[in-house]
């Protein structure tokens, strides 16, 4: 038994932010803010090989794992790296095999995967995010070599080369191109679209309803691993200013008031570091797990990430709720995160649903 | 990222169940407890003695496996899957027996380390005092040298669980007042039957007594009762106390809080399971309990490696802790009333509220964690290098 990184995920990593330091992401976000440009990451992304990380060797990729990729998403979560890969890594996922991923895997096209939510033990369809409300939409349709219907915030649909579309039966469909309104975003650094299907030309995959749910879990695993980087550095700029802030003559980190709410980041932190390397092994070793695992990620993650930026501007004082300060735009992240792919609620749901149905069948 | 048995692993598994196959019917009911079941608890840690599986990690001349904390976790696992109970004494054997292994004298480890590991000899620990739990180098047993070598103690200690079953004790007193108080400690063997004991059960919420309150008044204990030097029990004290972080940290799941068992709870009544508050908070509490698990495989990683289990651990009893309350409060909500009353579900709801300043309390593990791990500077102390007997007065003054 081993339960710990390996040299080499260590090495991607350090390799990872490595890469990523040489722009200044964060800054950018800010600026972005203000209508400025966000660097283009895709050639740093294409250089390290990330759009084909899960590629199988023989069509131009890495032949790395979900955790692998899980990894690079925690470098980005770090610096608001704003790259297009949470839709597009589930998109190779369900093209693997498929000629279609070269160009792909190779960073030469990019495609974005439009999700759809795998039934539950409550409901049995598939359904994808509401344009506004709590009521789910029907994942789209597909008849005579066309896809139809229309999908809400789908991650990196913008701009994207080719889409793998999840439909209402679990297959998956190919779209060369669709209609693609961006939607307006709270957090600039993030990319989404409203896509629009409208008897598209599509082609139907060759893929199970089982990948296609591995594809939305391999989803909510990457957007959580990016939720674990940005924990991470909120936690480490908090305790770094709370070292140097003095009140009342003493450094405020000494206050036990202040002390336990930073050590309640590290809480959150390292329950969704455990539950990310589960993910990650489950994906591999135990893919019955893999939904389990995934929405259990996703929901810790999830919520630590919320309190995160909450205690970060907090510790902060009001300069942290200011655009002086970077609290703000990891708080905008956080707070997309949770309601984006299912929302943390959703996993939490997902979580409770996957033991009930164990313990019935046990 | 591997879980799976190395091939030795995977045959010391098979070895494992074999026996405990074998041997099940001659296990007691792990839910027992009176006076019948501790007899029986007792001779069924004497059959897994005997086979060398009560004590896997302590060395094999002691009567243990000499094995790493990998077989000690096949056997925990096996034993559960068995649906048999553990060893009875788990302070004894997970924590006080290794701290005699490193700090004791070799005539304490032949005398005490048989019975301990065979429960003919039940052992408590005597460290936490009415005034000092968190703040435990403040404790005033007071043990004072006589001139044949001998020591006489007196004070009163709290939550010493078994202690009315115990033999001996591993005991903290203070030795020196003249000194500041982390530096006048010792750490004693005590017979429990020696004269001037007196031990009370505390009765908690649920009715239950699971621990005691220890009188010591004017008790003799023979030249050599000290366990490592006289004035350095608080390093042998932290030795414990590090044993216990390992044994809680990898021992949750043995409670049986696991996410699957409180699954199967809801399942009575079909509303509970189609109920989105109860989904909900379920889903967060099952989530805390995976985390768990999954931070216990990367603890054992790291012991496995021959790393000291840090202040981490502490952060695992905190989401332990938490997690079990959530969810004795969660499954009473779905079953009503009674639930307050099921032997399982309801001693949750009534021994949480105590069992969360046990083991050091959310706030002192807080404390510890946010200056050991996150090197947050310490809230400024009153007691630094002030000699003992001077505390009570300086406290007074400060308020």
């Amino acid at each position: 038994m081993n339960f710990a990184l390996s040299d080499e995920q260590e090495f991607l990593k350090e390799a990872a932010r490595g890469a990523l330091s040489r722009v200044p992401t964060v800054e950018a976000a800010r600026g972005a803010l203000d209508g400025g440009d966000l660097p283009d990451l895709w050639p740093v992304a294409v250089e390290a090989g990330w759009p084909g990380l899960l590629v199988a060797d023989a069509q131009g990729g890495a032949e790395l794992g979900p955790l692998e990729a899980m990894l690079v998403f925690e470098e980005l979560g770090r610096v608001l790296a704003s790259v297009p890969l949470l839709g597009h890594l589930p998109a190779t996922a369900l093209l693997a095999g498929d000629d279609r991923v070269v160009p792909l895997a190779a960073g030469d096209a990019r495609a974005a995967f439009v999700p759809a939510k795998p039934p539950t033990d409550l409901d049995a369809a598939w359904t994808t995010e509401p344009l506004l409300g709590l009521t789910r939409a029907p994942a789209p349709t597909y008849a005579d070599g066309t896809v139809s219907g229309r999908v809400a915030w789908v991650p990196d649909a913008p701009g994207a080369d080719a889409l793998v579309v999840v439909l209402e039966d679990g297959r998956a469909a190919y779209v060369k191109s669709a209609a693609v309104e961006e939607a307006s975003v709270y957090d600039v650094t993030r990319s989404l679209g409203h896509v629009t299907f409208d008897a598209t030309p599509a082609t139907l995959l060759e893929t199970t309803p089982e990948d296609a749910a591995a594809a939305w879990y391999l989803a909510q695993s990457l957007i959580a691993a990016e939720a674990v980087g940005a924990i991470d550095v909120a936690l480490a700029t908090s305790v770094a200013y709370a070292k140097e802030r003095h009140t009342f003559g003493r450094a405020i980190g000494s206050y036990q008031a202040v002390k336990h709410e930073l050590v309640e980041i590290l809480r959150g932190l390292d329950n969704a570091r455990s539950l990310m390397y589960y993910a990650g092994w489950a994906a591999v070793d135990k893919p019955d797990e893999f939904p389990l695992a995934a929405s259990a990620f996703r929901l810790a993650a999830g919520k630590a990430f919320d309190h995160a930026a909450r205690a970060q501007i907090s510790v902060h004082g009001g300069i942290g709720a200011t655009w002086e300060h970077d609290a703000p735009l990891y708080f905008r992240r956080a707070q997309l995160h949770r309601r984006l792919l299912g929302g943390t609620a959703g996993a939490a749901d997902r979580v409770a649903g996957e033991l009930i149905t164990a313990a019935r069948a046990a | 990222m591997d879980l799976n048995d190395t091939p030795e692993l995977a045959e010391y598994r098979t070895v494992v169940r074999a026996w405990l196959e074998e041997h099940a019917a001659e296990a007691p009911d792990p839910r027992a407890d009176d006076d019948d079941a501790v007899a029986a608890r007792r001779a069924w840690q004497r059959r897994l003695a005997e086979a060398r599986y009560a004590a896997v990690t302590w060395p094999a001349e002691y009567g243990g496996a000499g094995l790493g904390p990998l077989q000690q976790v096949v056997v925990n696992q096996e034993i559960g899957r068995a649906g048999v109970p553990g060893i009875f004494d788990i302070i004894g054997v997970g924590m006080l027996g290794p701290t005699l292994i490193a700090h004791g004298s070799e005539d304490q480890k032949q005398r005490h380390l048989g019975p301990m590991l065979t429960a003919d000899e039940v052992w408590c620990q005597l460290f936490s005092e009415p005034a000092a739990g968190s703040d435990l180098a403040g404790i005033q047993t007071r043990a004072k040298r006589q001139e044949d070598g001998s020591w006489r103690l007196s004070g009163q200690k709290v939550w010493t669980t078994n202690a009315q079953h115990a033999a001996f004790g591993l005991l903290l007193a203070r030795t020196n007042f003249d000194v500041p108080k982390h530096k006048g400690l010792t750490m004693f063997v005590i017979p429990m039957d020696a004269e001037g004991i007196t031990v009370r059960p505390l009765r908690q919420i649920s009715g239950e007594a699971h621990f005691n309150e220890v009188f010591l008044d004017d008790v003799r204990l023979e030249p050599g009762s000290e366990v490592g030097a006289v004035d350095d029990g608080w390093a042998v004290g932290m030795t414990t106390l590090m044993f216990e972080r390992v044994t809680i940290g990898l021992g949750g799941e043995g409670f049986g809080w696991r996410a699957d068992r409180f699954a199967e709870a809801l399942l009575p009544d079909d509303a509970c399971t189609r109920d989105a508050e109860t989904r909900h908070r379920f889903g967060e509490i099952a989530t805390d309990f995976l985390a768990l698990r999954f931070t216990g495989y990367r603890m054992l990683t790291s012991l496995q490696r021959g790393q000291i289990p840090g202040a981490e651990g502490a952060l695992a009893k905190v989401t332990t802790i938490r997690a079990a309350i959530a969810a004795g409060d969660l499954i009473c909500d779905v079953l009503g009333p009674d639930g307050l009353s099921d032997e399982r579900f309801g001693e949750l709801v009534s021994d949480m509220p105590g069992l969360k300043s046990a083991g050091g309390t959310e706030e002192i593990l807080r404390n510890m964690v946010g200056e050991r791990v996150l090197g947050l500077p310490p809230e400024p102390r009153l007691d630094k290098g002030i000699p003992f007997s001077e505390l009570r007065a300086k406290e007074k003054a400060a308020v």
